[in-house]
């Protein structure tokens, strides 16, 4: 389903990782492990759209979702291109002609080549498929954005919890649903029968979601206010409310007690087997990796050392080597 | 205190449930009560001593106008956490669109209602023009732009004399008019009070359900955390983009309804005070509480120009040797300082706090029902 | 902060110290071809001013990322306090042609106003922006726009709202000769007087604990707190430094425009956190080049009879800067996105 080649993302001259390949069959429950420092959280911020990859893409279905940003020094041409002229006639006006004459054209001018350079900008933030295309004919290949990778399916949580902690729950989860909703402006302004139901329908979904997570009944609660267990629990549930293909989970079990993270992988194996949700996640707890993997892929210094079932990630010298090497607690 | 509170409002209950599911019907209606109300209350002492009650039906179309603005900013600054310094830029934008096309100084005479909505499109314009650029970056860099911007506006209109007249700026704006009903004229200060009032009743209904759209969502998440909405599929800079030119058009709206108010308008209406005072409205309403920020806006106005200027009258009857010389309307702009200082050190959420960022300032509490 | 763009290679990092003097003298050559001497000096004078207000702004963005709006009337205070200084506490009533008796009236001005200064923004920084130093970023910001709009008006209120003529200790007929041209001593004395502050600075920054500390604590906050550098002190100085040099810039603008209005610190504030952002913001050396820069475009614009546009200019140049290049000419501080 995801399918990641050669990927590469390095700051200044450090390798943080170094040509991975990597694939994720649909319907998994797949896992990256490593020793600390070994480029799991480069490597999945390179999925998640955070870091552009050096080398290397990522493909989703088949499609080509990441690949590395190339002529970025050419983009800035095509902000500046449509207000060339007015800038010259500007100068024309303002500096060569110059009194009151001059002026009146000049200002003009400088206005145009303002309106034009606006006009590119709003391209450059909205990117329309077309202009998408345009710039691609001139080898421009833009870094992804995470919101871009919602649309396309993926969505995320966060090792230390990022909700919106001063909205409820339910907003929590109302926010996670942005990209399925189509309520416009004027139809917010108008209350348009269209938003009133489409708001309706998405409350009485965020309430099923809650309740998948065990949240029921708390949807007015603050997210701050929620113990710590409950807050990655809601991060989860907000994640699946953008209806993902694939879920990134990143340290799902971080800081848990025993039994909230046997709670947490049985939800993690609902996700999967309830809502279809293919699953990858990073983990230090080694119970909870070997516990849900159907496949699991070792990181180290940046470079994919194993890959395969937890039985034989366990077995594997390497994979020891890597872990006691370091003094790290091997997980058997 | 609170149970008290409580126990008082427990009769209006029902009322509230009622005006909580209608709440577009509940502002109005709202509204319209407080707007018959102020001018009866100004028939009474010691109100009726202070100035004739048309003189104070017009400070009241002017604090409403001035409420309106407070609310158009509070979707900038309270929704979306971003901190616009140049609010009046816009406001003058709306102002001297109206100008533009009502006035003998270009010879267009354009009938007012449809340039309602002109000033509002020419608001969102510019703040999407200001905007494009500049949303991108950090926060903070958002304020200084803004500031200039504020700052470049008057100062452009002032040296572009050939366009706008410079200082003396542009007068005999026309005043509305419903075609063979209704003339609005300078004596006359009710018909421009009933359109203020009206227009602030939409105007606050609109922002409230924008506020509770997928739109008001967004916003609410990027004033959180960035990062988060990102990830939760949110394109931030178009909903920052919304935001400001929701703002911004507000502001061109109300630039509209003030120059045809005062049918002149001139670059002087529109210093860096403005923003300020209007930023210290929001301050002390609450940032991000619609009423309260209208509320602010009132208390603000009517106390700089009701209260500071009963003070000076007082000093100069009472002929006291050192005060005579101040004149106390100079301390309204000191005022608006303190209010920014002091609202933030001491009550950040504002006197009218909004339920919302109540929550967000108050002590992080424990989950009421805890660990199972 | 003053730290040079890092480079990976030696060789960049040759290039990278030779680029500052090497941009430094083209871009004053090309300031002299096109204005020409009598305004190149202007410039010089002006942008020596520009330059000590902005390092304000740099440094205190530096170490706690806070525009500080209050910083431009800081400035204009501290022209305020020179003025206040000069004519009623010395008694001056216009130049002084004594040379040792002008050295040292001058002498005592700077340290005065200086220090007046300096006490001012300390407190500032003590009262508004520490209580806050944990709030929402934005919280900060407004109480800075709330400062600076209470000096703004207390100054207007105690002075009023029109020009107040300062004292010019140093007599504006003193000139030398320069191919043909007469360069007033005067603009002489605040372009040298600036620059002895700025390279002062300068090694304060690069020589001195403090320094080292105001470097760290720029850097990372919390890890500088371990390793044993008190924070609030270190901020406190910084602001003593800032103020202090606004203070400076307000004795200098005094002394070379011979008046000083309530409203200064609002427009001039203005152009120098442009130079600021020019430089590379919480880059003290790029701050100060800025600062030249700005002057030179300002003093340029009206060379071209466009004088009144002059603030245009400068905002659309911060515009343009932050868009396409965040990080300031010299920047070393990353222009991240909030």
């Amino acid at each position: 389903m995801l399918r990641a080649r050669g990927v590469t993302r390095k700051f200044g001259g450090l390798i943080a990782v170094n040509s991975v390949d990597f694939e994720i069959p649909r319907g998994s429950i797949s896992a990256i492990i490593g020793p600390n420092g070994a480029g799991k959280t480069t490597f999945f911020n390179v999925i998640a759209g955070i870091y552009a990859p050096t080398a290397g893409t990522i493909e989703l279905d088949g499609k080509p979702l990441i690949s590395p940003p190339t002529g970025a020094g050419r983009e800035p041409i095509l902000l500046i291109l449509p207000t060339i002229p007015f800038i010259a006639l500007a100068i024309y006006s303002l500096l060569v002609v110059g009194g009151d004459t001059g002026l009146v054209e000049g200002v003009a001018s400088v206005a145009a080549a303002l309106l034009g350079f606006v006009g590119a900008l709003l391209l450059n933030i909205i990117r329309p498929a077309w202009y998408n295309r345009l710039i691609k004919r001139i080898g421009v290949t833009r870094p992804a954005r995470p919101n871009d990778m919602v649309v396309a399916g993926l969505a995320r949580t966060f090792q230390n919890i990022r909700l919106y902690k001063s909205l409820t729950t339910l907003e929590n989860i109302l926010v996670g649903m942005h990209v399925h909703m189509h309520g416009s402006f004027l139809g917010a302004l108008f209350k348009s029968r269209l938003v009133r139901e489409e708001e309706a329908a998405a409350e009485q979904r965020a309430r099923e979601l809650l309740a998948f997570v065990d949240l029921a009944g708390m949807e007015n609660e603050l997210a701050k206010n929620l113990p710590y267990g409950k807050q990655r629990l809601l991060e989860i549930a907000r994640a699946i409310a953008s209806r993902p293909k694939l879920l990134l989970l990143d340290e799902p079990a971080a800081g848990m007690n025993p039994r909230e993270t046997e709670e947490m992988t049985a939800l993690i194996r609902r996700i999967r087997d309830e809502l279809g949700i293919t699953i990858l996640l990073i983990e230090h707890d080694m119970r909870v990796v070997m516990g849900i993997s159907d496949h699991i892929t070792v990181l180290d210094h940046g470079e994919k050392i194993a890959e395969g079932l937890p039985k034989a990630i366990r077995t594997n010298p390497k994979v020891i080597e890597a872990y006691l090497g370091r003094g790290a607690a091997a997980g058997h | 205190m609170s149970r008290i509170s409580t126990a008082l409002s427990a009769p209006f209950a029902p009322v509230r449930a009622y005006f909580r599911k209608h709440r577009s019907f509940g502002i109005f209606v709202g509204v319209a009560l407080l707007s018959i109300a102020l001018p009866l209350l100004t028939r009474v002492p010691p109100f009726d001593g202070i100035q004739s009650t048309n003189a104070w039906v017009n400070a009241f179309t002017t604090a409403a106008i001035y409420a309106m603005l407070a609310m158009g900013l509070n979707v900038v600054i309270g929704f979306a956490g971003l901190l616009d310094l140049g609010y009046a830029a816009f406001f003058a934008l709306g102002g001297y669109t109206y100008a533009f096309v009502a006035s003998p100084f270009t010879g267009v005479h354009l009938p007012f209602w449809p340039m309602l909505l002109a000033g509002g499109v020419v608001g969102a314009i510019f703040g999407v023009l200001l905007g494009a650029p500049t949303l991108r970056l950090r926060g903070d860099y958002l304020a200084i732009v803004t500031l200039g911007f504020g700052e470049i506006v008057p100062i452009t209109l002032m040296n572009a004399d050939k366009f706008t007249d410079g200082v003396n700026g542009i007068g005999g704006i026309d005043k509305p008019s419903i075609p063979g009903i209704l003339q609005f004229t300078l004596t006359n200060p009710w018909p421009m009070y009933g359109l203020v009032i009206a227009l602030f009743a939409l105007i606050m209904i609109m922002i409230y359900r924008l506020q509770d759209s997928r739109i008001g969502r967004t916003w609410d998440a990027i004033r959180e955390d960035e990062l988060a909405a990102e990830s939760s599929g949110v394109n931030v800079v178009i909903a920052k983009l919304q935001a400001f030119a929701v703002g911004a058009s507000i502001a061109g709206i109300v630039g509209v309804v003030n120059a045809a108010k005062i049918t002149i308008v001139t670059p002087d209406q529109f210093r860096f005070a403005v923003s300020i005072s209007v930023l210290a409205a929001v301050v002390l309403g609450g940032m991000g509480n619609t009423i309260g920020v209208a509320t602010g806006a009132f208390v603000i106005y009517l106390f700089q120009s009701i209260l500071l200027k009963q003070l000076n009258t007082l000093v100069e009857n009472f002929n006291i040797p050192v005060l005579n010389q101040i004149d106390f309307l100079d301390f309204q702009y000191v005022l608006y300082g303190i209010v920014l200082v002091l609202m933030m050190l001491k009550r950040p959420q504002g006197i009218f706090p909004a339920r919302r960022r109540m929550r967000e300032f108050a002590p992080l509490k424990i989950g009421k029902r805890g660990l199972k | 902060m003053a730290t040079a763009s890092v480079t990976s290679s030696t060789a960049g990092r040759l290039l990278g110290t030779a680029r500052l003097p090497l941009s430094i003298f083209a871009f004053l050559a090309l300031g002299l071809g096109v204005l020409g001497i009598d305004q190149f000096v202007n410039a010089m004078t002006l942008g020596a001013i520009y330059a000590l207000v902005a390092l304000g702004y740099t440094m205190v963005y530096g170490i706690i990322e806070l525009i500080n709006f209050a910083h431009g009337d800081v400035f204009m205070v501290g022209s305020f306090v020179a003025m206040f200084i000069s004519s009623s506490l010395l008694g001056n009533e216009g130049s002084i042609t004594n040379v040792p008796l002008l050295g040292v009236s001058v002498l005592v001005l700077f340290a005065l106003t200086i220090g007046v200064m300096a006490l001012l923004g300390a407190l500032i920084e003590r009262l508004a922006y520490r209580p806050l130093r944990r709030a929402p970023k934005l919280a900060p910001l407004i109480t800075a726009i709330g400062v600076s709009f209470i000096l703004q008006n207390l100054i207007q209120f105690f002075f009023g709202p029109t020009i107040v003529t300062v004292p010019q200790l140093v007599p504006i007929e003193w000139s030398i000769q320069v191919s043909g041209s007469r360069v007033p001593l005067l603009n002489l004395f605040v372009i040298a007087s600036s620059v002895i502050l700025m390279v002062a600075l300068q090694l304060f920054i690069s020589r001195t604990r403090t320094g080292r500390a105001m470097r760290t604590t720029s850097m990372d906050r919390d890890a500088s707190s371990l390793m044993g550098v008190n924070i609030n002190r270190t901020i406190m100085i910084t602001f003593l430094i800032g103020s202090g040099l606004a203070g400076a810039a307000g004795v200098v603008h005094g002394l070379y425009y011979g008046n000083t209005n309530y409203s200064l610190g609002f427009q001039s504030g203005l152009k120098a956190f442009t130079a600021a952002v020019l430089g590379g913001i919480g880059n003290t050396a790029g701050a100060a080049l800025g600062g030249f820069l700005i002057a030179f475009v300002e003093v340029g614009a009206s060379a071209f009879g466009y004088g009144r546009w002059g603030g245009a200019v400068v905002f659309s140049l911060l515009v343009i800067f932050l868009v396409f290049r965040p990080t300031g000419l010299l920047g070393s501080h990353t222009g991240d996105r909030a």
